[in-house]
């Protein structure tokens, strides 16, 4: 028999991965409901609005001609019993069919499929910049608790948090790109340039810079309080003291222990934060005029496009979602809790 | 050989604390390989003194005076550096609450390994190899699964083996153990003390066991040091101190712990039915499946416990944490629906009874319960706290004020008591207006659950007499839980012992604790520390008779 | 009470805040005396820059409107929104968490899955729905800031709610036989309220960050001057007249900074961690 140091480590990686499984099937049967009363709410707007369903649905381009609205009465079954409607609807909204844009003369679905690419680009990135500078300072602001670095720290998240975010969107686009003009403060890419390649890309960028800093900026502060306020409360917690007594040093006590346990709660605002990022690009797309949904939802509701709006609200509810489901993927991985059985 | 040295330490509290000096010039000495107790109930100071050795005092107390010398250096002056490599390696610490002294997130190989890393000792595998030897050292079953779990998987006593094992991992000169067997049921107690004399014979450690519990004193302690209010009042050799004791204070501590006195035999039972009568009762907990795909947790709490209660008769329901004591509790207070069996008051079956019925009911079982801090709204005069159950049975407001002022003298408060809240009284009094307000409705059965538990040796005493002076004066059935022997043998005339939901004993206090009849309650008793020093004072208080 | 007043006023960043909030209020309520013309009409010429003209402090914006008199018109919309919108959200989320944490089992779960359902859907998103389709008129903008609003209200009183349940006051009040509804209301409630109240002003905070957005997307009332219509309405100009964009937002941000200011000082206040050093 080899001595003990010796023998195999029992894994229990596969009942491991078992139950991972199982906790994300959960996740996965969940959102799926959501999804689903989400596309029962947005019917039941269309429906609530005052006044007749398919004057909302023709909005200001068809609301005239009577022939026309007894003709999408017809084509959308709005003659045909309530559930009958619901079913269709939903029906419709499984095979993405979100309706058509009468304005834009286009489906729903092909208009938000072009534009969600340049969302995602603006959202990711800002959640990037707000989460990696918010944990940084907050870590920063709870290690130097007291000194002067906590307090320009915190008084900054303070400012940041009580500005709006439009506004804010609107000074920056003055600083930098009308006042100093370092960036370009509209658009997605110079227009005219015809770029290809990597030069496309660096334009992109360099575009990208202005209203994703805004966005990711606004948000900074939200991760910096929350990782300040835990860093503190963990280094006062009972293993935190074990820690000190086995003569570690500082600086890996913090890392090993206090960061570790209070990235838990910051995955979890993560989680509740996607639906503010979300809003939050609805404003920045408008002020940098970037296309994605956000500025399609902020065009539709000028133009009275109740489908474009409706389905940019399904879209924006299925990516929270989406997201949602990763950050709770995510803590699941790093909280042994979840994962493991006793 | 004197391997450390305090002279004259005083540690200061920050301005707004109840008193200037938490510690007021300390002075003792630690030999190689000696076991050196500091005993003393809560605010006395000794916790702070250990924290001022390893250098971990907490934020906003700073030493003023005095100095800690550990082989000709004193550690006040140490910067931290220095201090750093010391701790865990030189002298080590092992802390009171099992359950939270580990990181959640870590696996405990890894933390035992974190030792030898924060000391840059050995290689990696080497660390392996040494962290199993270790874990096998403090007797934790199956090393090799156990190096690879979190600490949510193992209990409150597996814990304490694993925070034993990092302590000892680099064979330090000196062990600080501050109070940690308090927090762990009794037979797990005495394991880990066991553990820790074991250890220290091995390693020729000096152990400074801090600790209230003067049994705990009794089996361990070379020497002992008495504190109070952050002052020495007493200082010797265990036995000199233990069975002389000098100092007044020192006297009445030991005067207070409860003895594992035999009793009279019950009262025969006066009545025809009895006051509280219980039937094959059972209560099973099925946490509600949190998810889709996951199966139901199913614990059985209860399992078919059978008594009775006679009138002016105090029974005792003693066992460990999960043995299903409290959870009986709260089903015969029916804050809990039993699953099964029959609960009866005075002949009346409660057990399923719900809305009105209930209500009329329940003023006939009252409960004291466990945490002063807790058991009364801070939002509350005690005026209201006394009042509120008459009035919702339709007293008027005068008359049960005038109770309320009898219910106050009757527990020993003075009638100004009415208008003060809560957080103005100390623990000890919190818990007499619990008993007071548990009386207020006149019932019939009293359950106190693990009501004396939260409180210092000497404040027990005291609500302990009360409590059996109340019994005799208002004829009082009472049920106590409790899960300390030696407090229950000192109130009950009958006692059951529980063990995994079970009643696995039951009988007179003299039988069950003189001639237990099964191995469970035998290994209970066994458990309890200072039983030689029991011995030796009955002795002796024998030949003073 | 003079004891939180003493430990509010420790903080000094609180008392800041409070200082800046009655400021706020106090332009609210001088507004019609102050300025007794409606901040729509032409008072001058267009464009005309701060400090240039007596009795113009703030200049004209774009059609000629006093700027000085739309911002203290703004300060009532802001803090009527705010107020307002927040009421209504605890009155809907208080009862629906205080029933899930101190009833459980089914009617926790179900009153969970519909506070979570709101929660997951993106609540600018569904605000800027609600108004689109509903007229948008103040009312209907208090409504539909109350309906994105009230999940973190019912899941603060759940968490109280629960945690109060449990413990052993509560429990001794259902054994001298208090009713349900009298414990949630005499003993929960008194003992949940300081939570509460520090959500409560950082969510009339929100409350008036998110009106302001949506009176910029010109979602809101058009018959009302609110600050973020001004910003909406200075944005073609932003070349020429920036401080039209950059006065109104300095209002906003002030008045949101001094409310989070306060919540801070009632949670100080309110809270005060009990420190003790002494086992």
């Amino acid at each position: 028999m080899p001595p003990l140091w010796a023998q195999r480590s029992y894994t229990t990686l596969q009942l491991r991965e078992h139950i991972l499984l199982a906790y994300i099937a959960e996740r996965l049967v969940k959102a799926a409901f959501i999804l689903i009363a989400i596309l029962v709410l947005n019917f039941m707007l269309i429906h609530a609005a005052p006044g007749d369903p398919a004057a909302v649905m023709a909005g200001e381009a068809g609301a005239a001609d009577e022939k026309f609205l007894q003709d999408l009465r017809i084509r959308f079954g709005l003659d045909q019993p309530f559930t009958v409607q619901l079913w269709t609807y939903m029906k419709g909204a499984i095979q993405l069919d979100l309706g058509y844009s009468y304005r834009q003369q286009m489906p729903v679905a092909e208009l938000i499929w072009e534009r969600l690419p340049a969302t995602l680009l603006l959202t990711m990135t800002a959640f990037v910049i707000s989460v990696i500078l918010g944990v940084v300072a907050g870590v920063l602001a709870a290690q130097k608790q007291g000194t002067w670095w906590d307090t320009v720290i915190s008084t900054f998240a303070l400012l940041f948090y009580a500005t709006p975010l439009f506004w804010f969107a609107l000074m920056a686009s003055l600083l930098f790109s009308v006042v100093l003009g370092w960036l370009p403060g509209f658009g997605y890419e110079t227009i005219g340039g015809n770029y290809t390649g990597l030069r496309r890309a660096l334009d992109i960028g360099t575009h990208l810079i202005l209203p994703a800093m805004t966005l990711g900026l606004f948000f900074t502060a939200v991760y910096m309080r929350m990782t300040r306020a835990t860093m503190l409360e963990i280094s006062r917690l009972d293993f935190v003291k074990t820690a000190r007594a086995k003569g570690l040093r500082n600086s890996v006590i913090q890392r090993r222990h206090v960061l570790r346990n209070a990235l838990l709660p910051v995955i979890t605002l993560a989680g509740l934060q996607a639906g503010q990022i979300v809003g939050g690009a609805v404003l920045t797309e408008t002020v940098f005029a970037w296309p994605g949904i956000g500025r399609l939802m902020f065009e539709a509701i000028n133009q009275r496009d109740y489908n474009v709006i409706l389905g940019v609200f399904f879209v924006s509810a299925a990516m929270v979602l989406l997201f949602n489901l990763i950050t709770d993927l995510l803590y699941g991985v790093v909280d042994p809790r979840i994962r493991i059985t006793k | 050989m004197t391997l450390l040295s305090v002279k004259n330490l005083s540690i200061a509290l920050p301005t707004g604390s109840d008193r200037a000096l938490a510690i007021k010039n300390l002075s003792f000495t630690l030999d190689r390989g000696e076991v050196l107790c500091i005993v003393g109930e809560s605010g006395s100071g000794k916790s702070m003194s250990a924290n001022a050795l390893i250098g971990l005092l907490p934020e906003g107390v700073t030493s003023c005076e005095g100095s800690i010398n550990f082989e000709e250096v004193d550690l006040l002056k140490l910067n931290e550096d220095k201090m750093q490599a010391l701790r865990g390696r030189d002298i080590s610490m092992i802390f009171q609450e099992p359950l939270s002294a580990l990181n959640p997130l870590m696996r405990i190989g890894d933390q035992v390994k974190e030792v030898f890393e924060a000391h840059n000792l050995l290689t990696p595998s080497e660390r392996r190899k040494r962290a199993l030897e270790l874990l096998q050292e403090v007797g934790l079953p199956d090393p090799i699964k156990m190096i690879d779990a979190y600490p949510f998987q193992l209990s409150g006593g597996q814990r304490q083996r694993v925070v034993i094992a990092m302590a000892l991992a680099l064979k330090p000169k000196i062990l600080i153990a501050d109070e940690p067997t308090t927090a762990l049921d009794v037979t797990t107690q005495a394991q880990i003390l066991n553990l820790i004399e074991e250890l220290r014979r091995k390693y020729g450690m000096a152990v400074l066991f801090i600790t209230h519990d003067f049994g705990v004193v009794a089996d361990i302690a070379d020497r002992v040091i008495v504190m109070q209010s952050g002052e020495v009042v007493e200082a010797g050799q265990a036995n000199a101190v233990l069975m002389s004791p000098k100092h007044a204070y020192t006297r009445a501590l030991l005067d207070a712990i409860p003895r594992l006195s035999f009793g009279e035999a019950p009262p025969k039972p006066t009545d025809q039915i009895p006051i509280l009568s219980i039937s094959n009762l059972s209560m099973t907990f099925r946490s509600r499946s949190s998810g889709i795909f996951r199966k139901a947790r199913v614990v059985k709490a209860v399992i078919d416990v059978s008594f009775n209660l006679h009138k002016g008769e105090t029974i005792g329901i003693v066992g460990e944490s999960g043995s299903g004591k409290s959870t009986l509790g709260r089903c015969l207070v029916r804050l809990l629906v039993p699953d099964k069996g029959i609960i009866k008051v005075g002949g009346q079956d409660i057990s399923q009874i719900s809305g009105d019925s209930l209500r009329q009911h329940r003023r006939r079982i009252q409960m004291v319960f466990q945490d002063p801090f807790s058991s009364l709204n801070p939002r509350a005069k005690i005026n209201r706290i006394l009042t509120e159950g008459l009035i919702a049975y339709g007293t008027d407001k005068d008359t049960a004020q005038a109770k309320a002022h009898d219910l106050l003298k009757l527990v020993g408060l003075d009638a100004s008591a009415m208008q003060r809240f809560p957080h103005e009284f100390s623990g000890g009094q919190r818990q007499r207006i619990g008993i007071a307000r548990a009386l207020a409705l006149n019932p019939e059965v009293i359950i106190a659950d693990e009501a004396v538990s939260a409180l210092d040796v000497s404040i027990q005493a005291q609500v302990l007499d009360l409590l059996a002076d109340l019994k005799d004066r208002l004829n009082l059935s009472m049920i106590f839980i409790s899960h300390d022997l030696r407090v229950a043998a000192k109130v009950c005339d009958r006692i059951i012992v529980m063990h995994a939901g079970k009643m696995v004993e039951f009988g007179p206090t003299k039988q069950v604790l003189g001639t237990p009849k099964t191995d469970y309650t035998r290994s209970l008793l066994n458990a309890i520390p200072g039983q030689d020093f029991e011995r030796a004072l009955a002795k002796q208080h024998g030949i003073k008779l | 009470m003079s004891d939180f007043w003493f430990r509010y006023c420790k903080n000094r960043g609180a008392v800041i805040g409070l200082i800046i909030l009655v400021f706020v209020i106090a332009c609210a309520i001088a507004a019609p005396f102050a300025f007794p013309r409606s901040p729509w009409s032409m008072v001058q010429r267009p464009f005309l820059p701060p400090f240039e003209m007596e009795g113009l402090l703030l200049g004209t914006d774009a059609l000629g409107r006093n700027v000085l008199s739309g911002l203290f018109h703004g300060a009532r919309v802001s803090l009527l929104v705010g107020l307002v919108s927040t009421i209504v959200a605890l009155t809907i989320g208080i009862p629906i968490g205080a029933c899930a944490g101190y009833y459980g089992n089914l009617v926790d779960d179900f009153l969970m899955r519909f506070t979570e359902f709101f929660q997951t859907i993106p609540s600018f998103a569904l605000a800027i729905v609600l108004l689109a389709i509903f007229q948008p008129t103040l009312g209907y903008v208090i409504l539909s800031i109350a309906i994105v609003s009230w999940p973190p209200v019912a899941r603060l009183v759940r968490a109280e709610v629960l945690s109060l349940r449990n413990r052993e006051f509560i429990e001794a009040a259902t054994l001298s036989g208090q009713s349900n509804l009298r414990i949630i209301w005499h003993q929960i409630l008194p003992n949940a309220l300081p939570p509460i109240i520090v959500l409560a002003s950082l969510m009339v905070a929100t409350a008036i960050l998110l009106e302001s957005s949506l009176s910029f997307l010109g979602l809101s009332d058009p018959n009302v001057m609110s600050w973020g219509y001004m910003i909406g309405a200075a944005r073609t100009v932003l070349r020429t007249a920036w401080w039209l964009s950059f006065i109104p937002g300095i209002a906003i941000m002030l008045t949101v900074l001094a409310l989070n200011l306060i919540g801070e000082g009632l949670n100080d206040a309110l809270n005060p961690r009990l420190r003790s050093l002494e086992k």
